[in-house]
């Protein structure tokens, strides 16, 4: 990949126009360091960071409703008790995510509505649908897996709320994908039938999870700039290598078979070739026209009209105790 | 957030809450789901006072050029034990 001029780099020619609050920032990223809240950041790089911050909280939130749906369907105690627990980590992520992106200035009430009214995005991947068991097995291993993959380096992310919401997250996030891994093993391990259900799941969620990296990168418009920004630190089609090098290996040990015909080791550049990802399926599921957007949104906007007297009490009793206290 | 005793609390985050006595639940159902805390403050976000990040230059400046307060200026007595 051709990496574009850094769009921040100062230009000799132009440096007079660089305010001093600007060049604290240009020299705060040069060298690697954090953006805090209250300091000074370019237009850019906060609307960048809002959008990021709040489709992944969101991501979070919607991505609570293809396990969520498992819960009381788990085949024993112990797998519900373990849904139960992965759905409740999900729910703290998207709140750790919203607070991180109301420290941007943007409110939890607006990302709310912008989730609701079908106007923020949230990550294709919760568009599809989870008709199976072993379904909940491959969302750990290969979404989870793909998100931590994402998100370790987010970590390091120059805006310092987010950076640190990150690094709660994986560290939780790792249970996640074991806890997938396991289902799918002991399904392998089970009847003819059981290993064919893994089997199947693994064939409608590989393909998915690899577009969860985004754009290839000579199609990924917002990436060199996100770099530049140390916000993103390796490129879509990277992280999706380093990927599929780990899945390889594990689904080896599974004895699942990865959908991609194409998909064999090259030697020459140390990495695995892969099949074409068919981003025509991304965009349509983007846009709207995946097979569970409208069902999704449609639950989290009747959640959401439902918690409505929950919040209404819980604000009128505070509101009650406060004249109390005053008395 | 005291993550055990003989800790101080450290900050772990945010949340809302229509009150304090919510607060202290929803907090520890937000970051304590892995037994991260043995206690819990919780203050209003517009109860904090902060110094002014824009002026941390001038604010901050004292202890600059007085290394002198560091015990590692002193190295007259490198080699000497006990010191």
């Amino acid at each position: 990949m051709t990496i574009p001029p850094v769009p921040y780099a100062i230009d000799p020619d132009n440096a007079a126009t660089v305010s001093a609050e600007e060049q604290q920032f240009n020299d705060l990223i040069a060298a690697d360091s954090r953006i805090e809240p209250r300091d000074w950041m370019p237009d850019g790089y906060r609307k960048t960071l809002i959008r990021q911050i709040s489709q992944h909280a969101h991501s979070e939130i919607i991505g609570m409703q293809p396990e969520g749906n498992w819960i009381t369907r788990a085949p024993s105690l112990k797998r519900k008790a373990i849904l139960l627990a992965k759905v409740q980590d999900e729910a703290g992520h998207g709140l750790y995510l919203y607070s991180a992106a109301q420290t941007l200035g943007i409110s939890r009430d607006l990302m709310t509505e912008q989730l609701i009214a079908g106007k923020a995005r949230y990550s294709s991947i919760f568009n599809y649908p989870s008709p199976t068991w072993a379904d909940m097995g491959a969302i750990g291993w290969l979404v989870d897996g793909a998100a931590i993959c994402n998100q370790v380096p987010l970590c390091r992310a120059s805006y310092g709320p987010y950076g640190r919401a990150m690094v709660r997250i994986c560290k939780e996030e790792s249970f996640h994908q074991r806890q997938g891994f396991e289902i799918l093993l002991e399904l392998m391990n089970g009847t003819p039938a059981q290993r064919e259900m893994a089997q199947d799941s693994v064939n409608r969620w590989y393909w998915p999870a690899l577009q969860m990296f985004g754009p290839p990168d000579d199609d990924s418009p917002n990436s060199a700039q996100s770099m530049a920004w140390n916000i993103k630190r390796f490129s879509n089609d990277d992280l999706r290598q380093r990927f599929v090098g780990m899945l390889v290996p594990q689904a080896e040990v599974l004895g699942v078979t990865l959908p991609d015909p194409d998909l064999r080791w090259n030697e020459e550049k140390g990495a695995y070739d892969m099949g074409e990802i068919d981003w025509t399926e991304f965009h349509e599921v983007l846009a709207g026209r995946g097979p569970a957007n409208a069902r999704r949104l449609q639950r989290r906007r009747d959640a959401h009209d439902e918690g409505q007297w929950v919040r209404e009490a819980a604000a009128a009793y505070a509101a009650k105790q406060a004249v109390k206290a005053v008395a | 957030m005291r993550s055990s005793r003989g800790i101080s609390h450290t900050h772990v985050g945010s949340l809302h809450a229509p009150d304090a006595t919510l607060a202290v639940r929803n907090a520890r159902d937000l970051y304590t789901r892995r037994n991260e805390g043995v206690s819990i403050w919780v203050v209003p976000a517009d109860a904090i006072t902060t110094s002014d990040p824009d002026a941390k230059g001038a604010f901050f400046e004292s202890p600059a050029g007085k290394n002198y307060r560091h015990a590692s200026y002193y190295t007259k007595s490198e080699g000497v034990k006990h010191l």
